[in-house]
C-alpha cells in the first residue's frame, strides 16, 4: 500500500482556478506513490506544472516531444529492468497527445508490452492552445476548430473508444476513472502501476475554461457526466469488462445546458434532434457497459 | 556540469504565489465542520493542509472546497483590495 497522505504535487502551479487535470495530477501521484517515474507529453498540464526551472513534481519527471511519452516511457522501463530497479514509469499525457498525436508511439509501447502505465487525462480538447477538436471531443461540441453557427452545430464525430483499442492490443488493465470520485481514481492507479506489462487509464478531467463553467463546480462537472451516462466509469482485464460504476440515469440535458460548449443546443431555440443523437450516445454506453441500477418493481 | 543540465527541482509554489489570483476567499465555520476531509482531497491545489487549514498565500479562490463541503461550513467571501 503507497502512502496516500503524501502531497507529491505541489501548490503554487500556474492551472486555472478549479482546474481538473491539475486534481488529476495530485491524485495520480498519490495512487502512484514516490517510487514513481512522470514521463510527460506536451499538454496543458506540461505547460503549467513545469516552466523551466520551476516544477510542481517532487517524484523526477520528463518530457521530451508532443508525440513520444509512450516511447520515452519504453526506454525508461528498459532501462530500469536492465538494471534490476524497481521504479514506476506512468505516463501523464493529455488526450490531444493519446488520442491524436502520440497514438503511433502508444501502439508500440503496447505492442511490446513494456511495464508501464499510460494515463491520460481528458478534458476533450487541446486546451493549452486554444481549445481545439481533438479525438476525445464528444459530438456536437463546439471548439474553436469545430464552432457552432448557423452551419454547423459543432464537432460532427463522435469520441474515439481508445481504451477498447489499447485493451485490442493486449494489455493487461484498463479503466476509466473519474477526478469527480478520487478513492476510485487513487485505487485505480495503484492498481495499474502494480500490474505487469502496459497498463492504461482515462481519466475524465472537467476544464472550466475550455468546457465553459465556473472554476467551483469541477467536481459536480465530473458527477454529472457519470450519472447521464456520457463517462462510464469501468475497468477492463483482459479486455474483458470486470466492473463499471452503475448509477440512476438522469437525461443527458442539465449535464449539456450547464456548459458553454454545447449552449448552442439550446439557444436561441434548442435543437432537439441534436440532444436526442446525444441521449442515444448515452443509452449506447448504458447498455454496453450495463451500468442501469435496475429497481425492484 | 550539473549546473548546465536541464533539471528542475520542486520548490512549494515554484511558479510563484497564486494566492494574488484570486477574487474570493474561502472562510471556514469551524462549528459546522466535521473534519471529513473532503475539501482537502478535491483540492486541485493541495493548498488544504492534514488540519484542514486553507494555505491563502497559494489559494486560488475556485470554490471547488466550498461547493462541494456537505456541511456547507465553508463560504467564498469576495476580497477586498
Amino acid at each position: 500500500m503507497v502512502d496516500k497522505s503524501l502531497e507529491l504535487f505541489d501548490c503554487g502551479h500556474r492551472a486555472c482556478g478549479g482546474c481538473g487535470p491539475a486534481l488529476a495530477a495530485k491524485l495520480i501521484l498519490k495512487g502512484a506513490g514516490e517510487d514513481t517515474i512522470i514521463v510527460a507529453s506536451t499538454g496543458c498540464m506540461e505547460v503549467f506544472s513545469t516552466p523551466y526551472p520551476e516544477t510542481a513534481w517532487k517524484v523526477p519527471w520528463i518530457h521530451s516531444l508532443f508525440e513520444n511519452a509512450a516511447a520515452v516511457a519504453s526506454g525508461i522501463e528498459a532501462s530500469l529492468k536492465h538494471n534490476n530497479r524497481t521504479e514506476k514509469v506512468v505516463c501523464v499525457c493529455g488526450d490531444g497527445a493519446t488520442f491524436d498525436i502520440g497514438m503511433l508511439c502508444i501502439s508500440g509501447a503496447f505492442e511490446r508490452g513494456h511495464d508501464i502505465t499510460y494515463i491520460c487525462y481528458d478534458n476533450e480538447a487541446y486546451m493549452n492552445t486554444g481549445i481545439q477538436r481533438s479525438g476525445a471531443t464528444p459530438y456536437d461540441a463546439s471548439t474553436t476548430t469545430t464552432p457552432a453557427g448557423k452551419l454547423s452545430t459543432g464537432n460532427t464525430r463522435p469520441k474515439k473508444d481508445l481504451p477498447q483499442i489499447l485493451a485490442s492490443h493486449g494489455a493487461s488493465y484498463v479503466a476509466t476513472a473519474s477526478v469527480a470520485y478520487p478513492m476510485d481514481l487513487m485505487k485505480k492507479v495503484e492498481k495499474a502501476v502494480n500490474t505487469p506489462g502496459s497498463c492504461y487509464i482515462q481519466i475524465h478531467a472537467p476544464c472550466s475554461t475550455g468546457w465553459g463553467f465556473e472554476g467551483g463546480k469541477t467536481i459536480e462537472m465530473g458527477k454529472m457526466a457519470i450519472e447521464c451516462g456520457l463517462w462510464v466509469n469501468y475497468e477492463l482485464e483482459n479486455g474483458r469488462l470486470v466492473k463499471a460504476k452503475k448509477v440512476q440515469r438522469v437525461p443527458v440535458e442539465d449535464y449539456l445546458k450547464a456548459q458553454k460548449r454545447f449552449r448552442h443546443l439550446f439557444k436561441p431555440a434548442p435543437l432537439t434532434d441534436e440532444i436526442a443523437k446525444i441521449q442515444a450516445i448515452a443509452d449506447a454506453n448504458a447498455e454496453k457497459y450495463g451500468i442501469d441500477i435496475k429497481l425492484k418493481e | 556540469m550539473s549546473a548546465k543540465l536541464a533539471i528542475s527541482r520542486p520548490a512549494e509554489g515554484a511558479a510563484g504565489k497564486t494566492g494574488t489570483w484570486r477574487t474570493f476567499r474561502p472562510v471556514v465555520d469551524r462549528e459546522a465542520c466535521n473534519e471529513c476531509g473532503l475539501c482537502r482531497q478535491y483540492c486541485p491545489d493541495a493548498a488544504i493542509d492534514e488540519n484542514l487549514d486553507i494555505d491563502l498565500d497559494y489559494c486560488k479562490g475556485c470554490g471547488i472546497c466550498a461547493k462541494e463541503c456537505p456541511k456547507k461550513a465553508i463560504t467564498m467571501v469576495r476580497e477586498e483590495d
